[in-house]
């Protein structure tokens, strides 16, 4: 009984000094009153003592209960803190006409931003884009399905070929840019561009028509994520049991149909799950539109996040820039859920 | 008869033969040619960094055969024999980036590994109510957080640091990437806890050790493996990472990335140092890819194979 009165007696306290902390940097933000901190770190501070409080109050009042919800309390409280309230603060932005070069502050702007967003040309370009990028994500599988099943083949020098396969992979994306897409694919010099010369393409330039330059960029970005779709479906084929392609052995059938009739339909759970992750990825692309192309030109590969990021970077349009990465995130959440759904229903129609 | 009984039986054979021996070059083929596509940009770009102007403009391609190899990129870098004992500018810039990356990026790891390792043997072993939401449900709050991009925190981040005072600080690099790994971790631990018997936390009970007691000293050291894997996918992801860094660090805390971003532009074509900086960034990765392979294919495995 002591405990538990200690427990929330301590809770009580941190709480108080949380909403202490939090109303004197407010007062003292708005100028209400002169007595506050420099910056806002200190209730940062307060929030961790808080989630402490929280955490003994737990272990306190509920015992092994409270010890057993320790577990998940640091999690919780920290994606609380960096995930959720940045969200929701992001939504108020977006709400606000704020741009940081121009002298006023941030103004009231209601819907404003959102309106302005469906007579942006270039944002649905980026949309459009998106759904390019997106749609070739079937392209980088179906390589990426062949590699896996070169490498679950009777080869020898298997491991050397996993590891060289795998290397893309590990590259950052902005290296990949300029070893690739600044080097290999230069104009000039590129020995990809030198052998597209040799090949009998007079005017190799990767990046200056928007089909081409949008293919790419496709490519690069399929260079860096196939070995990562390669080794899941790899793993998928490994784990299928070896008795089933024998029988289809036995029935007669040859390759090409015992993949379609067998092993692709076997493989469909861990495409499904490779593809959506995949998909989620592909909808972040940004580094390398960024650094080789910058979204030219006019826009043909720029994808959502790299718009939006010059949005920031050269507009300063804090306000506007942030309506249109929340819009973008109502598109994908309402994008994905079907996508779930849909797939849920697909497999278990199959299965 | 017996002549003729064999020759037939001999053409299928023979065929089948030449069709398997076509079949393999075949597979041999293609096997070299991905590695030719996976190898050919890194090849490429180390052996820029060796080359000086002329032989880039030439397409010199194999070194001492084609070209003479000098340091000249890892000069630029003050990264070659001769230049290393020397003060040099680049080099410090660069030495304090590789710093900072590696400090996020291995601080942003073990931050996520703690926090993830914790809720995942939660979300393994006992069952949770928290308003509405059970197990499943926390478990996809969690994963969920994978879908947020970047560029949707971005701005939040960037207003809500300049008043906590923690943009350009690589603590505040740290805090996000933590959040941007979480789920992957949580996700590839949960695996891993699910794969340890639940007996051994029972027997662990019955010897008089607290659920922390046995989460510590039975459960934690045989989830080693998967911790390995989950650090190491963590490490690549934090260590590639540019779009936030690139927006909340200016002079302090810039990583490698946003430096080998930052020269492309501004230094027309010189290629070598290009080279040389870029072969710099990757070549931890590209090491640990090749001696890891293991545990980044187990950590990847897990994380969506289920």
């Amino acid at each position: 009984m002591r405990q538990a009165s200690l427990g929330r007696a301590l809770f009580l306290i941190a709480s108080a000094l949380f909403a202490l902390v939090l109303l004197v940097q407010v007062l003292h933000a708005s100028g209400a009153i002169a007595a506050g901190f420099s910056d806002w770190r200190p209730v940062l501070y307060a929030y961790l003592v808080w989630g402490i409080a929280l955490g003994i109050r737990q272990v306190l009042l509920r015992g092994e209960r409270g010890l057993r919800a320790l577990f998940l309390l640091p999690a919780v409280l920290f994606t609380v803190a960096v995930v959720i309230f940045p969200t929701v603060f992001g939504f108020y932005i977006a709400s606000l006409d704020w741009n940081l070069s121009s002298l006023e502050g941030p103004r009231f702007y209601g819907l404003g931003n959102l309106i302005g967003l469906f007579h942006d040309t270039y944002y649905w370009n980026a949309l459009r884009n998106m759904v390019f990028y997106t749609l070739a994500v079937s392209g980088e599988y179906a390589i990426a399905f062949g590699l896996a099943l070169l490498l679950n083949a009777d080869i020898s020098g298997r491991k050397f070929f996993r590891v060289v396969f795998l290397l893309p992979m590990m590259l950052s994306p902005v290296a990949v840019s300029w070893m690739i897409g600044k080097s290999l694919l230069e104009y000039r010099f590129g020995p990809a561009a030198t052998l597209a010369r040799a090949l009998g393409w007079d005017n190799p330039a990767f990046f200056a028509s928007p089909w081409i330059a949008r293919f790419s960029i496709e490519a690069m970005d399929a260079w860096v994520s196939i070995p990562f779709i390669m080794i899941i479906l790899l793993a998928g084929l490994q784990a299928m049991p070896k008795e089933v392609l024998e029988a289809a052995k036995v029935d007669g059938a040859n390759g090409w149909q015992s993949f379609w009739h067998v092993t692709f339909p076997l493989m469909l759970p861990v495409s499904i799950t490779v593809l959506i992750i995949r998909i989620i990825f592909k909808l972040k692309l940004a580094d390398i539109v960024i650094n080789v192309t910058a979204g030219g030109p006019g826009g043909a590969t720029d994808t959502m996040s790299s718009f939006i990021y010059r949005v920031y970077r050269d507009r300063s349009n804090v306000g506007y820039g942030t309506g249109l990465a929340m819009f973008y995130l109502l598109i994908i959440i309402v994008l994905l859920s079907l996508l779930l759904r849909l797939s849920h229903r697909w497999t278990q129609k199959v299965t | 008869m017996t002549i003729g009984a064999l020759i037939p039986n001999r053409k299928p054979q023979a065929a089948s033969r030449a069709k398997r021996i076509v079949g393999r070059t075949l597979i041999y083929a293609a096997l070299i040619f991905w590695a030719f596509v996976c190898l050919s940009p890194i090849y490429w770009t180390v052996t820029t960094s060796f080359k000086s102007a002329v032989d880039v403009t030439q397409g010199h391609l194999i070194p001492w055969l084609d070209f003479q190899p000098d340091w000249k990129g890892w000069r630029s870098l003050g990264l070659s024999p001769d230049t290393i004992f020397g003060t040099s500018n680049p080099r410090e810039e660069f030495l304090s980036r590789f710093g900072n990356s590696i400090f996020t990026s291995v601080g942003a790891s073990l931050l996520a590994l703690v926090l993830g390792s914790l809720a995942a043997y939660g979300l393994s072993r006992f069952r949770y109510k928290f308003a509405w939401m059970r197990n499943d449900d926390i478990l996809f709050f969690f994963m969920s957080q994978l879908i947020l991009p970047p560029v949707v925190l971005a701005l939040p981040f960037l207003v809500l640091y300049k008043a906590l005072a923690l943009l350009d600080t690589r603590f505040g690099l740290i805090l996000l990437y933590t959040l941007t790994v979480l789920p992957i971790v949580i996700w590839i631990m949960r695996d891993q806890f699910n794969a340890i018997p639940v007996e051994l936390d029972e027997a662990a009970f019955v010897d008089g050790l607290s659920v922390w007691g046995a989460f510590l000293r039975i459960i934690l050291p045989l989830a080693v493996p998967g911790m390995v894997a989950a650090f190491i996918l963590s490490l690549v992801l934090c260590w590639n990472e540019y779009f936030f860094a690139a927006l909340l660090t200016s002079t302090d805390a810039k990583t490698l990335p946003v430096m080998v971003a930052s020269q492309t532009g501004s230094q027309g074509i010189n290629w070598w140092s290009m080279a040389a900086l870029s072969t710099a960034a990757i070549a931890p990765l590209v090491i640990a890819g090749i001696f890891l392979e293991r545990y980044i294919v187990s950590g990847l495995t897990t994380g969506a194979g289920k």
